[in-house]
Order: C-alpha cells, then structure tokens, then sequence
C-alpha cells in the first residue's frame, strides 16, 4: 500500500513538473518561429563555435580557433567569437548565409565573387573528436600503465580496468580470433582502436552537455577515414590468394575472358565493402541524434496549440526522449561491434590463405 | 547534400587524431593489455598444473602414509603377538622349573627324611641289640650259674648254627 502511495507521489510530481517546464518557454516561442529543420540539421551538421544554449537571452558559447589558408591572402588563425554576430566580418573572412558555401567561411574576393579557402578550422566536431581521441588515450594507455606495474600473479583487476579487461578479451576471443584467423594478433590491437574509437565517440555524443554532444561518428568525414582506414588495412595486407581471388577467381573461364565481369565485380566489392562500413556508421548515428532532437522539438513545436496537448506532447516527448537515449546506447555499442566485426571479417577474408575455408569461417562466424 | 559532404578541415583533424590515437594505443595499450592477460591466463595455466601435480604427489604421500602405517600396525600386532608369546613361554618355563625344583626339593626331603629314618632305625636296632645283649647276658649270668646249663645251652647254640647252616645251603 506504501509502495502505491509511493508511486502516485512521484507520477504527480512527475506531471506537475512536465506541466510547469513549457511555461517560462511559452513567451519565447511565441515571439518567434521554432525552426526544427534548423535546430536539427544545425546539431548533426557542423559548426565553427561550440553552441551549449541560450539561457535568458545569454548565449553560451565556447569559441573555436578558425584556421584558413586563402591563396590570395595565406594562412589566418583567430577566435570564432570575432565572428560571433552574424555577418561580421574578419580579415576579409565571413561565415556565407547563403550560397552553395552556406554555413562555412567564405572569402570576399576582389571580383566580388565568394571564395572557399582551404578551411583547417576546429569546428565543434573537431574539437569533440580531439577531446574525444584524449579521453581515449587517457582510458586505455591508463589501463595499460595499471598492467605494466603488476606481474602475471597479482590478482585481477576490478574497477574500471576490469571492465576494460572483460572488453578486450570478450573481443579478442569472440570476435578478433574467429574472424581474423591466425594472424590475429597482428590486427587486433588495430581493431581495438576501432572499437573503442567509435564507442568512446558514440557515447560522448550521446551526453548533451559540453565535454559531449558533438556528432562526430556520424559526421561523413569521420566515418569514412575510419573506413579509409579499415580498407587500407584490408588492401595493405592481402595475400596472395586475397588478390588472385578478385583478378582471377575460381568461375568459368568466359566469365573472366575476354569480358572480366566477375573480376570487376569482386574489383568493385573492395571498394564497396568498405563504403557500406562508411554509409552504416554514419547514417545510424545521425539518424539516432536527428530522432532524438525531433523529439525534444516537439516540446516546443506544440507549445502554442495551448496548454493540454503541450503538457501531454512535452509527457510522450520526454519518454520517448527517454526511450531513443536507452536506444542509442545500444546503437552506440552496436555500430562500434559492427564496425569492428566486419573490419574483421573483411581483413580475415584477405588473410585466408586456401580456398576451401574461404567461405567456411566468416559466414560459421556470423551464424553463431 | 551537405551532409554527404566530407569536410576537408574535418577529415585532416579525424585523420591527426586517429593517426595521433592509433598509434599511441595500438602500440603502448592494447598489446601490454594483451599481454597481460595471455601471461595471466599462462600463470593460472601453470598454477592448475602445479596444483594438479601437488595433488597427484600428495595422493602418493598419502597412500605411502596409510602404507606405512598398516605395516606399522602389523609389525605392532606381530610385536604383541610375540609377547604374549615370550610371556606365555617364560611363565610356562618358570612354572615348570618351579615345579621341577619343588619336586626335587621334596625328593630330596624325602630321601633325606627316609635316610634320617634309616639312621635312627639303625641306631634304634643298634639300642635294642645293646639292649638285647646286655638284658640277654644278665639273663645269661642268673640262667648259667651251673655247669649243667652250661652245657645244654651250648648245645642248643650248635644245633641252632647247624639248623641254620643247613637251611641256607639248601
């Protein structure tokens, strides 16, 4: 009976709490139009300062350094806060409003038309990615400083590192070893990199505040030199067989003389493979962050259809809010599992070095 | 499409960093971390093994220790039995050799009671012949007074010693 009472409480408070939130934003939003596309496309997009919210008309804004290289005018290195307002105007660089260049800095040029140097800024992206890439750092070479001052009979690790420890051997022995073959311990320290780079990212971006909160995995340019990365280290290390495979497989002769077709194809498919990584990562991350802002818009979309569907819309908002972190956080775990398994599975392809257990291991793997 | 664009800025920080976070993690994290568990699990390897090994080897010292007690506690039966053995013998030694010496103590008793015996018959006849001598020859004295007496007395004795010889020549 207490625990009934108990819960009544909090979903009272809950609701009164859903109910009050949109009243101080109401005066806002009526003044002017919530913008969800912009809000949205603004988050998952890039950003040459660190935006965290306006507060009372106070805007908090972490500034970023720009760094450009125009080749009229050489390198420039300054503060985004110059920048700041909009259509200000620095050592002849502004932000475009429009244009095919909208959102990125432009150079006014002596024939009037706009110029794109060559842009080295840390964006908000950037900046996330290098805070990111430290935390990283600080993570496994902390992990691996605790091995380095203990000996084979000390006890196990607990804490943190034995999390880190049930990570990388769950990984290695499951996933690294199965896929890879023999020479797995060649590649599995680059494919712990890979996991970990993506999940430390994929989680940072899923805390809205400062340290956390930027898009990067599921910025392109992230996921695909990660991609980049994973095709070199499939191409770099083919064997023999990796290579007779894609120029002269094991088909009837006609498919291969005198129009290659299954040659281009398997051509096409070392290039395609890792484009699929590219595309996976990328779209499942900003796909996860655009629902989860959508969400969070609907607060302020429905905040003029009056208080009732407001209060109710902000109560679905926040549970299905709720619900996409929850999911996310499978999605972030998930995408760095996928990323790492089929970089595996495509390195332990080009690491086979018969024919009989090309197909056998990966796809026995996959099953299980 | 923005979005589908690669920034070049974007890809030269992802490409530093990424460089910059492999090789400082693929090269002082990951392998010592690696490391570190294969020596661990060769280390708990070894030390089921021992274990194993110290097992089987206290197994042996075990079975060797109930051995050795079993012959142990046969030598000790066979050491009682003994005992009783020797004690049976020596009692049953020193009960004969008591009796033995309580027979001939009483052989000797008796041979020493039968010659005493015989010492104070002899001396006792010797009395008694004395006796006999001195009564008969008091006798003798009152009787053989005369010479008639005398005579006949001597007489009888020759024909006595004659009857005597007689007989024992037949």
């Amino acid at each position: 009976m207490s625990r009934f009472n108990h819960n009544t409480t909090v979903l009272a408070l809950l609701c009164a709490f859903f109910f009050l939130l949109p009243l101080p934003l109401r005066a806002q939003s009526e003044s002017e139009e919530i913008n969800t596309k912009q809000i949205v496309l603004g988050h998952i997009g890039d950003a040459y300062e660190w935006h965290m919210g306006t507060f009372g008309g106070w805007e908090c804004t972490i500034p970023l350094p720009i760094i450009v290289h125009s080749p009229t005018s050489g390198w420039h290195c300054f503060s985004s806060a110059r920048l700041h307002d909009e259509g200000a105007e620095f050592e002849g660089l502004r932000i475009a409003e429009e244009g095919p260049y909208e959102g990125k800095i432009v150079e006014r040029q002596a024939d009037g038309s706009d110029l794109r140097p060559l842009d080295l800024s840390m964006t908000k992206t950037a900046a996330g990615l290098l805070i990111n890439s430290l935390l990283i750092i600080v993570l496994i070479l902390g992990c691996a400083r605790w091995y380095r001052r203990r000996r084979p009979d000390s006890p196990a690790p607990r804490g943190f590192v034995g999390m880190i420890e049930a990570l990388v051997s769950t990984l290695v022995e499951d996933l690294i070893k199965p896929c890879v073959g023999p020479s797995y311990r060649r590649f599995a320290p680059y494919l712990l990199t890979v996991f970990c780079f993506i999940l430390i990212n994929n989680l940072m971006g899923l805390i809205p505040i400062f340290p956390g909160g930027a898009n990067v995995t599921g910025n392109i340019a992230v996921a695909f030199i990660l991609a980049l990365a994973t095709f070199l280290a499939v191409n770099l290390f083919g064997r023999r067989t990796y290579w007779k495979e894609i120029f002269w497989p094991d088909v009837p002769t006609w498919l291969k003389i005198p129009i290659p077709i299954i040659p281009l194809i398997e051509f096409v498919g070392i290039f395609t493979k890792p484009f699929a990584l590219m595309i996976r990562l990328f779209a499942n991350i900003m796909a996860g962050h655009a629902v989860i802002l959508s969400l969070t818009c609907v607060v302020f979309v429905t905040a003029k259809m009056g208080t009732l569907i407001n209060g109710s819309m902000t109560v679905v908002s926040v549970f299905f809010s709720i619900f996409m972190n929850c999911l996310e956080l499978l999605v972030a775990f998930l995408q760095a599992y996928v990323f790492t398994l089929l970089s595996a599975v495509f390195i332990g392809l080009a690491q086979e070095e018969g024919h009989t257990e090309t197909e056998i291991k990966p796809s026995n793997h996959l099953k299980s | 499409m923005g979005l589908l664009q690669p920034e070049s800025g974007l890809v030269f920080w992802m490409l530093l960093s990424f460089a910059v976070v492999f090789v400082l993690v693929a090269k002082y994290g990951f392998p010592v971390i690696l490391r570190a568990i294969d020596s661990r699990k060769e280390y708990i390897d070894s030390s089921l093994d021992a274990a194993k090994k110290a097992e089987r080897k206290l197994d042996g010292i075990r079975a060797e220790g109930e051995a050795l007690r079993e012959a142990a506690e046969a030598r000790q039966r066979e050491i009682l039995q003994d005992a009783a053995e020797t004690r049976e013998r020596i009692v049953q030694e020193a009960k004969r050799k008591a009796d033995a010496e309580g027979q001939r103590i009483v052989a000797a008793a008796r041979q020493q009671a039968v010659a005493e015996r015989e010492a104070i018959l002899q001396d006792a006849r010797q009395q008694v012949a004395l006796l006999a001598v001195a009564i008969s020859e008091k006798l003798l004295r009152e009787k053989l007074a005369d010479e008639t007496s005398q005579t006949q007395l001597a007489e009888r004795l020759f024909d006595e010693f004659e009857q005597h010889q007689n007989t024992e020549r037949s």
